[in-house]
């Protein structure tokens, strides 16, 4: 596949998924002859026909019901979302359904939902089209929630979701759906490692940055800005915030002493909390400092000319460790 | 809307137990097989008597009773063919009767043992939905997985007078036109959603909601177990055939309370209760039978010591249900392990563990 952007090789794990598995469907709205509004699913309704890409009613609770459904028929359903800020009308058949449905008919009827979503700000949308609702889903057992930060683990992991028995929130963050890098399209995705566990991507020993999706590549700018000044970050994709791979952030802040939490979502109740609290009750001995978060306000997610100010940066990240480092 | 259904009603057996003619529905049962409905429906209402009178007792948390829907449920129920696939609300122990379901399976959620209680794909019959209305989406998509798999079965769909104001609902029928889905609609108008009339659901006739949405919807007497039969047999076939869901009303009345933690004196008048007492699902065929000598009171009797034998196996079962060891919290969040289940699942046991020989 060489060199491409994350929207094409998820559009390229999608693919291979069809092929793979013939009880694989697409459904959402506009992902057929348009290819969806970010062209994640171009070409595929072409290629595999209108029963297994469809274009779905303009209702989001409709299309993850109808999943449930399909699931319940032994289908293997890929749910879109056109935006994370229309999602919450199929929050009820996310919450109460496909969540609970393994539990409540103890094992008889798993379902192996993936819903993708595009998340988060930083493309001077509109209201409603830049959200981050990850901590909503992470917070429901049943479901699993992930994100990947760059085109290679997109196209993997878009395909271990679906291959996953579980739901799973597929998270794109859709400002780094241009974002290139090389990808191996033979990779053999039955041996690639768990998309449930994080990654170290930047070896550092001042402080650890744990951080997905988005901020994966900020947080990298922002080592490398640090390390200028000689100081080494140790970064770290979580890549899944449900499961939360805590054992890998806690073997780094045992080294480190310090950690700083980066998302989009609003700091208050979000993944950072969970994680500060996971660290100082397994590191408490290891810390040099308390584990500090950045991320968006207690506020709604801000007019797109103001965005720049909500979302953490380079800056602000680097503000947080500098504190971290204080200590 | 009238209370008698208005002359739009189908109906093949009138309460008085007079078999009648419509110029679009009939059915065509042996003596043997109206003796089964006979059967079904006294049954079924002993099932519902006996969980009420646990529920009394202490032995179930809650129950959602049945009586007075015996008919729209055994009538729709009954029409189903084996390979069909039943999705109900948490109310249509009728309807598990007919799927072969038993019944001390339906105690289980009631009782706080299970949140399920029966595989579902065993007998083509879904788990209880209790969020109002959820369950019409997941029929439909099951009907689309049908229509994927070439398979020759058609859906139903059980839901209340109260659920057609939900937004899943209409979505479900969207859905359902737009694919031409195999669905059936059942929806048991029982004229009370807990406290609220039929008048805060609609303006108008709940069936002719659904010409808005491009299918046919037919009101049937919900307490005329034959007319139901008839009217679900032809739109499950047409659901077979390929021509799309159809919604079908039955008229009907919840004559007790919505669950045993509800008070219908507080929002309804015993008058109407009364009335609709006369329009009893089981004396108007049990009239019908006997006024056409196809049962005798040998039969009679004979059901009604099943009946008793029943309710001893109810009782007695649904007392020896006792509940999962506690680990079962943890058993089946997920498919595939997740270590913070597995985590907290060891947390959980040694800290049980912890208590023995200090206490």
């Amino acid at each position: 596949m060489s060199v491409t952007t994350m929207a094409k090789a998820i559009n390229a794990g999608l693919r291979k998924a069809l092929e793979d598995d013939a009880k694989v469907v697409l459904m959402g709205e506009d992902i057929g002859k348009l290819g969806g509004v970010f062209r994640v699913t171009d070409g595929l309704q072409k290629d595999f026909g209108e029963s297994r890409v469809i274009d779905s009613p303009l209702a989001e609770s409709g299309i993850i019901g109808t999943c449930v459904g399909m699931a319940m028929r032994g289908l293997r359903p890929v749910a879109e979302i056109q935006f994370d800020g229309f999602v919450y009308p199929a929050f009820d058949q996310i919450v109460s359904q496909v969540a609970k449905y393994h539990a409540r008919s103890e094992g008889r009827l798993p379902m192996p939902i993936t819903i993708r979503i595009p998340f988060g700000g930083g493309i001077g949308a509109v209201e409603h089209h830049s959200e981050s609702p990850e901590a909503y889903f992470a917070h429901t057992a049943g479901l699993r929630v992930i994100s990947p930060s760059n085109p290679l683990d997109a196209y993997v992991m878009v395909q271990q979701a679906i291959r996953c028995d579980d739901p799973v929130i597929f998270l794109e963050p859709k400002r780094r759906y241009w974002d290139k890098a090389d990808v191996d399209g033979s990779i053999d995705v039955a041996a690639a490692p768990s998309p449930f566990e994080a990654r170290v991507v930047r070896s550092g020993d001042a402080c650890t940055v744990a951080c997905y999706g988005p901020m994966v590549r900020t947080c990298l700018e922002a080592a490398t800005a640090a390390a200028h000044d000689g100081t080494e970050l140790e970064v770290i994709d979580l890549r899944s915030i449900s499961p939360l791979d805590v054992a890998t952030v806690a073997a780094s802040v045992r080294r480190t002493g310090r950690l700083v939490v980066v998302h989009e979502a609003s700091v208050f109740l979000g993944i950072g909390a969970e994680l500060a609290a996971r660290i100082a009750e397994e590191c408490f001995y290891s810390l040099e400092a308390p584990v500090l978060r950045v991320g968006g306000y207690h506020a709604p997610y801000p007019p797109s000319r103001l965005e720049d100010d909500y979302l953490p940066d380079l800056d602000r990240v680097l503000d947080a460790v500098d504190r971290a480092l204080a200590f | 809307m009238t209370a008698d259904g208005g002359p739009e009603l189908v109906q093949l057996l009138t309460p008085e137990g007079e078999r009648v003619h419509h110029p679009e529905y009939d059915v065509d049962l042996s003596e043997e097989q109206l003796r089964g409905l006979y059967r079904d429906l006294v049954l079924v209402r002993r099932v519902d008597a006996e969980a009420t009178a646990l529920q009394r007792q202490g032995e179930l948390g809650l129950w959602a009773p049945l009586l007075g829907q015996e008919a729209a449920q055994v009538g729709s129920g009954r029409a189903l063919l084996p390979q069909d696939f039943a999705f109900p609300t948490y109310r249509e122990h009728g309807v598990a009767w007919t799927r072969s379901v038993d019944p001390l399976q339906l105690l289980g959620l009631f009782r706080g043992v299970t949140n399920g209680g029966w595989d579902p794909h065993e007998h083509n019959f879904n788990l209880y939905t209790i969020v109002i209305g959820d369950q019409c989406l997941h029929a439909v998509g099951y009907a689309m997985g049908v229509q994927r798999d070439g398979g020759d079965g058609a859906v139903i769909c059980y839901f209340g007078d109260g659920a057609t104001s939900q937004g899943d609902v209409n979505e479900a029928f969207v859905f359902s036109a737009v694919y031409n889905a195999p669905v059936v609609f059942f929806c048991q108008n029982n004229q009370w959603a807990i406290s609220e009339p039929l008048e805060r659901q609609s303006r108008i006739p709940l069936y002719q909601r659904a010409q808005g949405f491009g299918f046919p919807g037919v009101r049937v007497d919900g307490n005329d177990v034959l007319a139901v039969l008839a009217v679900t047999s032809a739109a499950l076939d047409a659901a077979r055939d390929g021509q799309g869901p159809t919604l079908v009303e039955a008229f009907t009345y919840r004559m007790g309370a919505h669950t045993t933690s509800d008070d219908p004196t507080r929002y309804r008048v015993a008058a109407d209760v009364e009335a609709w007492k006369l329009k009893d699902p089981i004396e108007r065929l049990k009239v019908y039978l006997a006024r056409s000598g196809w049962a005798d009171s040998a039969f009679f009797a004979g059901v009604e010591a099943e009946s008793e034998a029943l309710a001893v196996r109810l009782r007695e079962g649904c007392r020896a249900m006792d509940p999962p060891p506690a680990t079962f919290i943890f058993d089946h969040v997920y498919a595939e392990p997740h270590p913070l289940v597995s985590a907290e699942r060891e947390a959980f046991v040694a800290y049980h563990a912890s208590f023995e020989g200090g206490h």
